[in-house]
């Protein structure tokens, strides 16, 4: 896949997940819209991976600690052929797999995650795994930013580092937003940099949604050796629809027919210049 | 008479079930490096000292954090390790509960939850110390097995079952030595109480520590009033032994269970929700440490103010049976 091509990915896994939220009509739209541009690179330029042989004990991992982006993360695995596009039709619905949050269930999901504040520690463990039986593969996690705020983070945080995990990339998807409003004003969590500097871990702040930069920051690991990995994804939440940036209602907003065509044609436009 | 003063000369006695655990884990590290021990500064309580010293590979200290003991132990049970998170019961089973249920329970990774010092073990250490919440909680919670061995038999081959269950299972245990019971059924799997002696006219049921007293107090009914008592160990809570509970039940003699557990929730609970549905009507009585502020005291002073000794399962006994 080209560069180019990757970029009209990003576009077109915004529209997929879009489509399937206004489908469902429910989501988590604005967080799934910010990490959009990680997943589509994790799973198309970094993740070791096999959609056929999924379980494969030497793949890379990748925990969605914050399970509610769910939307982006199914979006990207059926764009990677773990399932068929078809499945999403059903997001949602009476019996169906694909809940409201990632499952174990459904082909190339890690874990259950929705509990806030839990991906990390089960990272933690999965890279602990790895060291022990010297094995190579890497573990990656997206944390929430609102979601630092929950303890559990800084325990799994202190573990990372006593045992030298720099097979652990943690990338917080920073948009500086949760449902009740900026987190400087919700609970601050500010300076995150210095924090986990302060707890052991190498840290690198990129443009979460410069694809160029993520690539470049998720492979360039270990930042250093004997230090888990930290990467600051600077977001914006509800990224490429203007009328749903840094807008809080679209945190879990569903659009009406008008404002989703809207989208579709911002998008289409967004496509034309690249 | 009190339960730490009896002396039964039919009884072998044993260690601490928490020592078996440690002694049994070691054996099964010995032969298998997948067995790793998780401890949130507990190695010391767990027993897991010479562990450590023998397989440095194979232990993980995680410090004080017991949500983050169960998250980091369900990622290496992920990635295929024999996972034993081994903690005290209170903070395991309450702190860590969300993790319990999501990351072990939920996603199905298959941590082996090891509740040490379990009930009122820490005695005077007070309500912070103390688990009698555990079974109830657990009980809520969908995939996992609940059990509580009673004697170093049952502790043994619980840890080496678990060691090869592929399912979460809590296991806890308690600090006190315990006598080995001699029943006639030799063999021990999750699921399946023990019936430790048979007698037609009363049955009490215990768990863990509590299944000890409740065979004194049959001895003791036997002895003076001619009484045949069946107990049995149902070291299993979840899943109930519903077949035993059927034949228990059958002859309508009462019943007692008796558990070192809040009476709500617990193994008592439990037995009472089948013997209804079912449409037993026998006797029937929860013992156990009520919903109050738990009496300050060691083990077997709390044991007995709550009656959980062999004159209280006695004097409960008399009642049903209106001796």
């Amino acid at each position: 896949m080209t560069d180019k091509e990757l970029q009209l990915k990003s576009i077109h896994l915004r529209k997929m997940l879009l489509k399937y939220i206004y489908k469902a009509k429910a989501g988590h739209t604005g967080g799934s819209l910010s990490s959009i541009d990680f997943l589509n690179v994790l799973y198309n330029r970094v993740l070791n991976v096999d959609t056929e042989n999924f379980r494969s004990p030497d793949r890379d991992r990748y925990i969605q600690s914050k399970g509610h982006c769910v939307e982006a993360l199914f979006s990207t695995l059926a764009d990677r052929g773990f399932f068929p596009e078809s499945d999403l039709e059903t997001l949602c619905q009476y019996k169906s797999h694909y809940i409201g949050h990632p499952t174990k269930k459904i082909n190339g999901v890690e874990q259950n995650t929705g509990g806030l504040g839990h991906g990390l520690s089960i990272s933690v463990g999965e890279a602990l795994a790895a060291k022990i039986d010297g094995k190579t593969h890497r573990v990656f996690t997206l944390i929430g930013d609102g979601e630092l705020a929950e303890g559990s983070n800084w325990e799994a945080a202190l573990t990372g580092s006593h045992y030298k995990l720099d097979n652990l990339y943690a990338v917080l998807d920073y948009n500086k937003q949760q449902i009740t409003g900026d987190n400087q004003d919700v609970m601050n969590t500010a300076p995150v940099r210095d924090k986990f500097e302060a707890f052991g871990w190498s840290v690198k702040e990129v443009d979460g949604h410069n694809l160029k930069e993520l690539e470049e920051a998720l492979n360039s690991g270990p930042f250093e050796e004997g230090k888990p990995n930290f990467i600051i994804a600077h977001t914006i939440k509800g990224k490429g629809i203007s009328y749903m940036e840094r807008v809080l209602k679209w945190h879990h907003g569903v659009p009406s027919p008008e404002l989703y065509e809207q989208a579709l044609t911002e998008l289409d436009e967004a496509a034309a210049l690249i | 008479m009190q339960l730490d003063k009896i002396e039964e000369k039919d009884l072998i006695m044993g260690k601490a079930n928490q020592e078996v655990v440690s002694a049994t884990m070691q054996d099964l590290a010995a032969n298998d490096r997948n067995v790793i021990a998780v401890t949130s500064d507990s190695r010391g309580s767990g027993k897991l000292v010479p562990f450590g010293q023998k397989f440095p590979e194979q232990i993980v200290e995680i410090g004080i954090a017991e949500q983050n003991l169960v998250g980091v132990a369900a990622g290496l049970a992920s990635a295929g390790k024999k996972a034993f998170a081994v903690s005290p019961a209170c903070f395991l089973s309450a702190r860590a509960l969300e993790q319990i249920k999501n990351d072990v329970c939920y996603s199905n990774n298959p941590v082996k939850l090891i509740g040490i010092s379990s009930g009122v073990s820490y005695g005077a250490l007070g309500t912070t110390h103390h688990s009698l919440h555990d079974y109830a909680v657990l009980r809520a919670i969908n995939n996992i097995i609940i059990a509580a061995p009673a004697d170093n038999f049952e502790t043994e081959q619980s840890i080496r079952l678990a060691a090869e269950t592929n399912v979460p299972v809590y296991l806890r245990f308690g600090k006190k030595a315990m006598p080995f019971l001699n029943p006639a059924d030799k063999t021990f799997e999750f699921g399946k109480g023990r019936v430790v002696k048979e007698g037609e006219d009363v049955a009490i049921i215990g768990c863990g520590e509590t299944v000890y007293p409740a065979y004194l107090a049959a001895k003791a009914l036997e002895e003076a009033h001619g009484v045949k008592a069946t107990v049995v160990s149902m070291h299993t809570i979840k899943p109930l032994d519903i077949e035993l509970l059927d034949k228990l039940a059958a002859n309508g003699r009462p019943i007692i269970t008796v558990e070192e557990h809040m009476v709500n929730g617990g193994l008592g609970e439990a037995c009472a929700s089948h013997f209804m549905q079912s449409g037993f009507q026998n006797p029937f009585k929860i013992m156990g440490i009520p919903d109050e502020y738990t009496v300050t005291g060691s083990q077997v002073e709390i044991f007995n103010h709550y009656g959980i000794s062999q004159e209280g399962i006695l004097a409960e006994a008399k009642k049903l049976l209106k001796l």
